[in-house]
């Protein structure tokens, strides 16, 4: 899965996209134009068009003709809301557990341990060596019965599949903020410990905790390796079972559930966008 | 803050008179101990359990067992399918990254960030079924295709086979490439361009001796990336083929499934084993050439 | 640190060999639009062999647009740049046979200070060793000899410049071109590259263009000075006459400080602090109100009870200390000798008066936009 290396990718772009310095109204080699031209609509046709076959696919009946038959027959297929439930349970137990452990580490280690932020890196590194098919295999073997027998075992694993993201989205948005000069500023006025965390840790952290919330909640709705071999229905192991029995139907829940993480993708972009525009806005910097 | 009543201060004066090393200890400690039973002791089981034999014993045999017959077929079709797909959609993704870096729409290069990093996250039975809609032999790029006569299924292509899978990972491979080497583009100076022009170097010039070996680190450094992506992947690939391709991966799944030589149960643990050294040294080896890119792109 | 005041035989030696090498530049009234501001606007101006030229000016007023205008970097909407008699309009970048030194990090990381150095002469196909010889001479001749198997990242930001141009000299340019290259580096390094520059032009005899916003430097470097300001040129002069007899209001704020004063006439002269002087060069008949732009040693200050101004400020300046005076709402900034100003203190009152022989008027500020700088 290749969930977790774009993470790397995210600490080398953190602070958006880089712009291309000097005047935007260079001189255009005119071969230069239709080269690009040709690149970007070969790559927008080779991502595009699967995802349209997908979506012609969920919309199709076995003739071969449009119909809404699959999208409309997903509630009622057996397994499907009990996969989906437990999918969305898995969620947000994963994400309430790794917000629970990540955020006062983060900040922590923000404020007061700058030393660990290395071994912190280096750690959420980890995953990508030890990728979930390995992973799966020793936690099996590790995990006391007790445990193997509740589905919740793979949200505590998804714990650690989610860690490096989610520490690399609040480790940005902790340095976005000046944690330091707040919380100085918050203590000198009297605030306690825990009242600077509530008041003015976390307001400061939220939109960074919703890109972290998101991009969690998107792993445990799309894991598929864990899951099955766990032996426990979750949503996309129900869809790839479902799939020897009616491809359209499954198909057609892959569609939404891509569409749904998209959507949620985009959203926390922008709102990750705005709230760093804010940020420069309020102190000036970059 | 004077205030503060008699009852905090003793609480206050206690915490400040506990030794200097046990807050950082406590404050680490959750995420430690999380981090060492969830992440450490299962590979910690897996290693060890490789050099076990069923009985407990101390044993190379797994080893031994992992490097030969159909498990070293699986090791190295898994190499060679992460090599695969680590140079061509990194070449591919590097074009394409340069194609938007070039562009001056900070839209398109906002759109391609966002696009990027789903597609990159794409869960592996998603991926599926979108192929199989798409180059399955009913597939609807199959069927446009052979409407000019170009049905890849009539060139011996097999969308359930390792080329089938080698094809499906270019579209995470190809955004992930994207996402890495985009940063070191935007790391090229104008500045280096207008130089080397003002010298007198042509455009192929340029990137002959200048652009090429400045970015060279970093699409190495991608590649490595895109190799351990596509070396560990397993989702994918098990749902397309439904585990019928010789690979590492696969073959954990099956010895978790129980399909397996019994007495040789604990071969899983070996191909792990043998995975983890590979996925190790991919990451050793991106470390050192990322410092490499660091130092000139800064 | 030493400087290229040496004399070494191989330097000396590599100075005889190199041709004269500055060329005639002359730019014809260059237009360049952006959108919609008009970054040149019908730019005109000749540079003689070996000049070295500044221009100078505030942010956007278009001297970094002329520069890579005349590179080959930006092209023209309208305008010739005809160097040594020839039009360039049909000729690259990459054949205009000029050197350029950029603002800042423009080494090529991969390599090191002498292979950078050689790059031009690598494009120009020379051999190895030819090349190494020459790019080892000039680094000597920047004094970075010992600096030739460093890389870009391991050099401070004064090295690198040196380099780059080093780098830029190599090829024997026949105009040597300069965008801000120093103004990314601290002080005391500017100061130093500064003198470096200059004496290395001199002795080169290279025509030379030099962009910059610091009026110092442009002075203290260039023969002439070009101040522009919106896409023109609002005055091309040595850096005295541009001193001493600014021709526009914008120019004579922009070139070193002034004070400027609202005035009533009186005749063909003006009234300035109950004083009449004479309008340099007869300006101003047809405007409706004046003001004059004072410099600081062109007012003479004493203490005197009845006086309308009070001083406000004061800033030791060394030789001279610089004191501001209120007259009325008008700060005005006088310059004395600090030995006179130890007698005069803040909130004294004084009287101002001009020893100027004239004195230089503007447009009342807020009739004319133009005189706003």
């Amino acid at each position: 899965m290749a969930a977790l290396i774009p993470e790397i990718a995210y600490e080398e772009m953190q602070g958006g996209i880089p712009q291309v310095e000097g005047d935007p109204q260079r001189r255009r080699r005119p071969r230069l134009r239709y080269w690009r031209g040709i690149v970007l609509f070969l790559a927008g046709a080779y991502f595009l068009i699967p995802l349209y076959a997908g979506l012609k696919f969920s919309f199709e009946n076995d003739a071969g003709r449009f119909s809404l038959y699959a999208v409309k027959a997903i509630p009622s297929q057996t397994g499907f809301s009990a996969a989906f439930f437990l999918s969305l349970r898995l969620a947000a137990t994963t994400t309430v557990l790794t917000m629970v452990l990540m955020v006062p580490t983060a900040t922590y280690v923000h404020l007061k341990l700058p030393k660990m932020r290395r071994v912190l890196d280096f750690v959420t590194i980890l995953p990508i060596v030890i990728p979930p098919i390995v992973l799966i295999l020793g936690v099996l073997e590790a995990a006391p019965l007790w445990l193997r027998a509740s589905p919740y075992l793979l949200s505590l694993v998804y714990v650690i599949l989610a860690l490096p993201f989610v520490y690399r989205s609040l480790d940005a948005g902790l340095s976005a903020i000046d944690l330091k000069t707040l919380v100085e500023a918050s203590r000198s006025l009297g605030g306690k410990w825990v009242g600077t965390l509530w008041h003015v840790i976390l307001p400061n952290l939220r939109a960074a905790m919703l890109s972290a919330t998101v991009l969690t909640i998107a792993l445990v709705l799309g894991e598929f390796t864990m899951a099955s071999l766990d032996l426990w229905t979750t949503l996309p192991v129900w869809i790839y079972q479902f799939s020897q029995l009616d491809a359209h139907i499954a198909t057609a829940v892959s569609m939404l559930s891509l569409i749904g993480t998209w959507v949620l993708l985009t959203v926390i972009v922008s709102v990750d966008r705005s709230q760093s525009r804010r940020t420069r806005r309020r102190t000036g910097a970059l | 803050m004077s205030q503060a009543g008699g009852a905090d201060l003793p609480r206050q004066a206690l915490l400040k008179d506990l030794p200097r090393g046990v807050w950082p200890t406590l404050a680490m400690a959750p995420f430690v101990i999380y981090t060492f039973l969830g992440l450490g002791i299962p590979t910690l089981a897996v290693v060890e359990l490789a050099f076990r034999s069923e009985a407990g014993k101390l044993t190379l045999s797994n080893l031994h067992t992992v490097t030969q017959g159909t498990y070293r077929l699986g090791f190295e079709n898994s190499i060679v399918l992460a090599t695969i797909t680590a140079i061509v959609p990194g070449i591919l993704g590097l074009i394409l990254a340069y194609a938007i870096q070039t562009g001056h729409s900070g839209l398109l290069r906002r759109l391609v960030a966002t696009a990027s990093g789903v597609l990159a996250n794409f869960g592996g039975i998603n991926l599926t079924f979108i192929f199989i809609a798409t180059l399955g032999s009913t597939g609807v790029l199959t069927v446009w295709l052979s409407y000019i006569h170009l049905n890849p299924w009539n060139f011996g292509f097999n969308l359930y086979s390792f080329m089938g899978v080698a094809v499906v990972y270019c579209y995470f491979q190809i955004p992930l490439m994207v996402l890495v080497i985009t940063p070191a583009l935007g790391g090229l100076r104008p500045s280096w361009r207008e130089a080397s022009e003002n010298l007198g170097a042509s455009s192929f010039n340029y990137w002959r001796t200048v652009g090429i070996p400045v970015l060279a680190p970093s699409v190495l450094g991608g590649m490595l990336l895109l190799f351990g992506s596509g070396f560990a992947a397993y989702a994918t690939a098990d749902t397309l083929t439904a585990g019928t391709v010789t690979l590492a991966p696969i073959q954990i799944g099956e010895v978790l499934n129980g399909n397996v030589i019994s007495g040789e149960e604990h071969i899983g643990y070996a191909i792990g084993f043998g995975m983890l050294i590979v996925l190790s040294i991919t990451m050793i080896l991106y470390g050192l050439v990322r410092r490499r890119a660091s130092r000139w792109l800064r | 640190m030493t400087t290229t005041q040496n004399t070494s035989p191989i330097v000396d030696s590599f100075l005889q060999d190199l041709p004269v090498a500055g060329a005639q530049v002359e730019l014809d009234r260059l237009v360049r639009v952006f959108g919609q501001t008009r970054a040149l606007d019908g730019l005109s101006l000749t540079i003689e062999r070996g000049e070295f030229v500044a221009l100078l000016g505030p942010s956007g007023c278009g001297k970094t647009t002329a520069l890579r205008v005349l590179a080959g970097f930006e092209r023209l909407d309208s305008g010739r740049v005809v160097v040594n008699g020839q039009d360039l309009a049909r000729v690259s970048a990459q054949h205009r046979d000029m050197g350029m030194v950029f603002q800042s990090y423009s080494l090529f990381p991969n390599m090191n200070a002498l292979n950078n150095v050689a790059y031009g002469l690598r494009m120009r196909k020379q051999g190895s060793r030819q090349r190494r010889k020459k790019a080892g001479e000039l680094l000597e001749l920047v004094g970075l000899a010992d600096q030739a198997s460093k890389y870009p990242h391991q050099m401070s930001g004064g090295q690198q410049q040196r380099v780059a141009l080093a780098r830029a000299l190599a090829i024997e340019p026949r105009v040597l071109l300069l965008d801000e290259p120093l103004s990314a580096l601290d002080a005391k390094v500017r100061a130093e590259l500064r003198d470096q520059i200059r004496s290395l032009q001199q002795r080169l005899a290279i025509t030379t263009v030099f962009v910059t916003h610091d009026q110092e430097e442009a002075l203290s470097m260039a023969d002439r000075v070009c101040v522009m300001k919106s896409g023109r040129i609002e005055q091309t002069a040595t850096p005295a006459t541009l001193y001493s007899r600014p021709a526009t209001a914008f120019v004579a704020e922009f070139v070193g400080v002034s004070s400027r004063v609202p005035v009533e006439r009186a005749g063909d002269e003006v009234l300035v602090f109950g004083q009449q002087c004479p309008v340099r060069g007869g300006a101003g008949a047809t405007w409706d109100s004046i003001d004059v732009l004072l410099r600081p040693e062109d007012v003479a200050i004493e203490t005197n009870p009845d006086g309308k101004g009070f001083v406000t400020h004061r800033s030791f300046l060394g030789a001279t200390t610089r004191l501001v005076v209120q007259v009325g709402e008008i700060a005005v900034r006088v310059d004395v000798r600090s030995e006179v100003a130890a007698d005069i203190e803040l909130g004294n009152h004084v009287s101002l008066r001009v020893i100027s022989r004239d004195v230089l008027v503007a447009p009342r500020v807020g009739n004319d936009l133009s005189a706003a700088s």
